[in-house]
């Protein structure tokens, strides 16, 4: 039984179906990172995809740019509490880049430049559930959100979206990732409240 | 995962027109690092709840929490806190959150503190670990604010100030009388006459609106120091 807070009414009341529990609407676009942004020029740029086999399937701004794209509208959850509904990406899915990729491993970490990582099960970047995003509302994907190109896996809390993202690499066993050592749930769902260890 | 505690309210202090401290009791409050956060739920008389993360003031074994908050307009959760919360109030907390932008005693490297605005909240924290520790790594903070009226915890960051703590100012829309330079931003030029220099190799806390954190975090990138001994905590859109 929670306890009662003399004098707080709430002002906003804001309830919609889509915003899990314990997460509050913006209309703002908030920023969260442990350190200084990297800037990465997309000419030096490169994606890859790693394997047990140590297979690498890397791709270059161009050739990556050059694959089909998908238009993503989605709701984004941060664990620090802010949601915002309908946001709109483009991006090329992860069933496009792993079409070539053979591995019996089902979890990766996520690579990005800057040194950030985050560890993923393997189902959860397939079947149209994650894109390696690189526009956001119809604008090339800022720095700061993540830019020249960010994982986008919405369905789990927005730190598995790994800005800067430089590469996969296949993982046999499930191992923390930077914000997981630190702290954070190592699968992250927002329905589920999982936000700390 | 640890569960809701119950708080009640013990303090509250005026800091800025703006913003004031609040210093709560919890049962059961297992102390926290310096630079930790929690989590606050408060709860209307219908049962509707409302949860934000705020970082914490206070650092040790203690079992009360010092916050400080700064009014968000159109916010739910920050006016209460800010207008109307008051001493025997109760509200529930859970924590302390966060295991990367903290400090411990055991980090040896001089560190060079870097606030915008609320941000001081986590940094003040580690000012009074070092304190706390007699600590003689030498730490620094420079402290950006709009006007001397907006100064979170002035008096205690003076009380603080010592031969290992130094505290700078930045005023950017209107100094002290006597204030030797014009209100301006931290700028790329201000970070090197004022802070710690790469050549010392320093660990660099910044805290603070997104934009000055951004701003910020790339100036000391431009001027030599390396991205993993910067880190970083923003709030804000």
């Amino acid at each position: 039984m929670a306890v009662f807070s003399r004098g707080f009414g709430g002002r906003t009341r804001e309830s919609s179906p889509d915003l899990p529990p314990g997460q509050f609407l913006t209309e703002d676009f908030p920023v969260l990172s442990a350190g200084p942004t990297p800037r990465i020029d997309t000419a030096e740029w490169s994606f890859s995809i790693r394997t047990e086999t140590g297979a690498q399937h890397a791709w270059n701004w161009d050739e990556f740019r050059a694959l089909p794209s998908e238009l993503v509208s989605t709701d984004i959850h941060c664990v620090t509490r802010w949601s915002k509904l309908g946001t709109s990406w483009r991006g090329v899915s992860l069933d496009t880049l792993f079409e070539e990729v053979e591995s019996s491993y089902d979890y990766v970490m996520a690579h990005s430049y800057g040194g950030y990582t985050t560890n993923l099960p393997l189902e959860d970047l397939l079947d149209g559930k994650a894109w390696i995003a690189y526009e956001f509302d119809g604008e090339d994907l800022d720095p700061e959100h993540g830019g020249p190109a960010r994982l986008l896996v919405p369905h789990l809390y927005f730190w598995k979206s790994a800005k800067w993202v430089r590469g996969l690499v296949m993982m046999k066993d499930d191992e923390p990732g930077f914000w997981e050592q630190n702290g954070y749930h190592t699968y992250g769902d927002p329905w589920q409240e999982q936000r700390y260890w | 995962m640890t569960d809701w505690k119950v708080g009640t309210v013990t303090d509250t202090r005026t800091e800025t027109p703006t913003g004031r401290s609040i210093t709560i009791s919890v049962d059961g409050w297992p102390g926290n690092l310096a630079g930790q956060h929690l989590d606050l739920r408060l709860t209307a008389p219908d049962g509707y709840q409302a949860v934000r993360s705020y970082s914490i003031a206070s650092v040790g074994d203690a079992t009360s929490v010092q916050l400080a908050v700064d009014r968000f307009p159109t916010g739910e959760v920050s006016p209460y806190l800010v207008d109307e919360v008051l001493p025997g109030d109760q509200l529930e907390v859970k924590g302390p959150l966060g295991r990367w932008f903290v400090w411990t005693p055991e980090d040896t490297r001089p560190i060079q503190l870097i606030a915008g605005g609320s941000g001081i909240v986590p940094l003040i924290a580690m000012a009074r670990a070092h304190a706390m520790a007699g600590s003689t790594t030498p730490f620094r903070l420079l402290y950006s604010v709009r006007t001397p009226e907006d100064r979170f915890f002035a008096d205690d960051l003076a009380a603080l100030e010592s031969e290992t703590f130094h505290v700078d100012y930045v005023y950017t829309r209107s100094t002290p009388a006597d204030w030797p330079t014009p209100p301006g931003r931290v700028t790329r030029e201000v970070i090197e006459a004022v802070t710690i220099p790469a050549s010392d190799s320093p660990g660099v806390f910044v805290c603070g609106p997104t934009g000055f954190v951004e701003a910020v975090a790339r100036s000391l990138v431009d001027l030599g120091h390396q991205p993993q001994s910067v880190k970083t905590e923003r709030f804000g859109g």
